[in-house]
């Protein structure tokens, strides 16, 4: 079993890739043919890579954002999980929140996040504050329809048998919303991390979002697609390295096929 | 009857005037009483969804009976804490996510613990601790959930048609392994069923309900000597003789 397990691994990785192999190919003959400033080759964006890591605050710039992505997305993950379990498992909770929900599903993350900097100042937390409240939204809804739907039946289980509420909860209910705690986590990483960019871009002094911020000053366009690729790059090891194990957990006695 | 020691005895006493379905005013039960007594195996038997289920569910404490009587050794069900009551319900209801070991473990303290290994051999499932449910087949799972009831040394075993939707021979084996565990622990038992063949082959008495509201229209001591067989001459002349008696008595009613 773990060895058709590994060629699978290994098959995949091979076709992802070749997939991104293709993928850079084609910038590359696009650029030589179009040959304009605009869109530089990706060799070119390799050198900005290099330059800017040189230079040194590429990776103090990427370093900064990445610390702000993940506190303000454990921040958000843990404040809408259990929004999301009070919401689901009580009515009266639900029905005094689901508008306010609504209201702070649709506001615009430019708004929370220009006037968290006037009410807090342009300082650190009124950053991660702003990526906060535009995130909990999202996963407070997931969370609530999975709290919805938890078996009443192994409730019942765990009432008969006189269970501590520490057991149910960890033993007999959260299990049920792994598969949703996963899913606003993945959908929460790449809301995060884009506006965490914005944020920095209106108000903080480093981080990528500041660093982008400046190189578009200059027009310096193969220096912005360096600093995306290199961000996005990290960003799909942070998913390898924490999700894929949690998907293990998840999974954890389901029948996968 | 002979019961070891150390088993703690329960008497239960189930007097219900009136009991409604939540959220809604259809009567399910209505003046039903009956005493169970200690080391007692009785049957409960009558047409489907006349409320035996709710009737369960009020005696384990997960339907509300409150303005009823069920009182466990004079002590009433809805207040005390210190019974230990056990469940088996028609679906094996394991946690998908907790291993066979893990799903016994839920309902015991870690120095229980140990009694595990031996409960597992106990009802024919040695060795596999470390599956997890959905490996093991349906009469795996119930054997499981089985297990997990007796754990907790109950005194009193409550069983919702536990055989339902198991083939015949499994269903078989494992009204065997219930009748063993049930000799060894002299432990109270109350069987839902809406099988008289069940019922006979199992039970020390049995009570017919009604249709909804359900009441008790008759119930009668099966007086065949243990151990009995499942269609054997003298059980099936005893279901003859009831049934010649009150053809009528499985849909809940004595005419």
């Amino acid at each position: 079993m773990s060895k058709t397990l590994s060629n699978t691994l290994f098959s995949q990785l091979l076709i992802r890739f070749a997939l991104v192999g293709i993928l850079g190919l084609l910038w590359q003959l696009s650029a030589w043919l179009i040959a304009s400033p605009e869109f530089p080759s990706l060799l070119k964006v390799a050198d900005s890579i290099l330059f800017h890591i040189n230079e040194g605050e590429m990776i103090t710039n990427i370093a900064v954002t990445l610390k702000r992505v993940l506190l303000s997305f454990i921040i958000a993950m843990v404040l809408g999980v259990v929004i999301g379990i009070f919401m689901g498992t009580n009515r009266w909770v639900n029905k005094l929140a689901d508008s306010l929900l609504i209201i702070a599903l649709n506001v615009p993350a430019l708004v929370t996040i220009i006037l968290c900097y006037i009410w807090f100042g342009l300082v650190e937390a009124a950053a991660i504050t702003a990526v906060v409240i535009n995130k909990i939204p999202t996963v407070v809804v997931m969370i609530r329809e999975g709290a919805r739907v938890v078996d009443q039946d192994l409730l019942a289980v765990a009432k008969v048998y006189r269970l501590s509420p520490l057991k149910v909860f960890f033993k007999v209910f959260l299990p049920q919303l792994y598969p949703f705690i996963m899913a606003s986590a993945r959908s929460g990483l790449s809301l995060i991390w884009k506006i965490v960019l914005v944020v920095e871009l209106l108000g903080r002094s480093d981080g990528v979002g500041f660093a982008l911020n400046t190189l578009f000053q200059f027009f310096d366009i193969p220096g912005i697609l360096a600093y995306t690729l290199v961000f996005v790059a990290v960003i799909l090891m942070i998913e390898a390295i924490i999700f894929r194990p949690l998907d293990r957990v998840v999974a954890r006695g389901r029948a996968i096929d | 009857m002979l019961l070891p020691e150390d088993v703690p005895l329960i008497e239960l006493n189930v007097a219900i005037k009136d009991k409604y379905y939540a959220n809604s005013h259809s009567l399910v039960i209505k003046d039903m009483e009956f005493m169970v007594a200690p080391g007692e195996f009785v049957a409960i038997v009558g047409p489907s969804g006349c409320g035996k289920t709710t009737l369960l569910n009020m005696i384990s404490g997960l339907e509300d009976s409150s303005g009823q009587a069920i009182n466990c050794n004079n002590q009433s069900v809805h207040h005390s804490n210190n019974q230990h009551i056990g469940y088996i319900f028609q679906q094996p209801r394991l946690m998908p996510w907790l291993t066979v070991n893990e799903n016994v473990q839920l309902v015991l303290s870690p120095p229980q613990y140990k009694q595990i290994d031996g409960l597992l051999e106990q009802v024919g499932l040695a060795g596999k601790g470390d599956y997890f449910p959905h490996q093991l087949s349906g009469g795996m799972q119930r054997r499981v959930s089985i297990a997990r009831s007796f754990a907790i040394s109950p005194e009193l075993l409550l069983l919702d048609e536990p055989f339902n939707s198991l083939d015949a021979p499994t269903a078989s084996r494992l009204r065997l392994l219930l009748l063993e565990l049930w000799r060894h622990r002299g432990t109270t038992m109350i069987l839902v069923t809406h099988d008289l063949q069940e019922a006979i082959y199992m039970a020390d008495r049995i009570l017919f309900v009604s249709d909804s509201p359900s009441t008790i229209i008759h119930q009668v001591a099966v007086d065949l000597p243990r151990p009995r067989s499942e269609s054997g001459s003298q059980e099936l002349a005893w279901h003859a003789q009831l049934m010649a008696k009150y053809p009528n008595i499985l849909a809940g009613s004595l005419d």
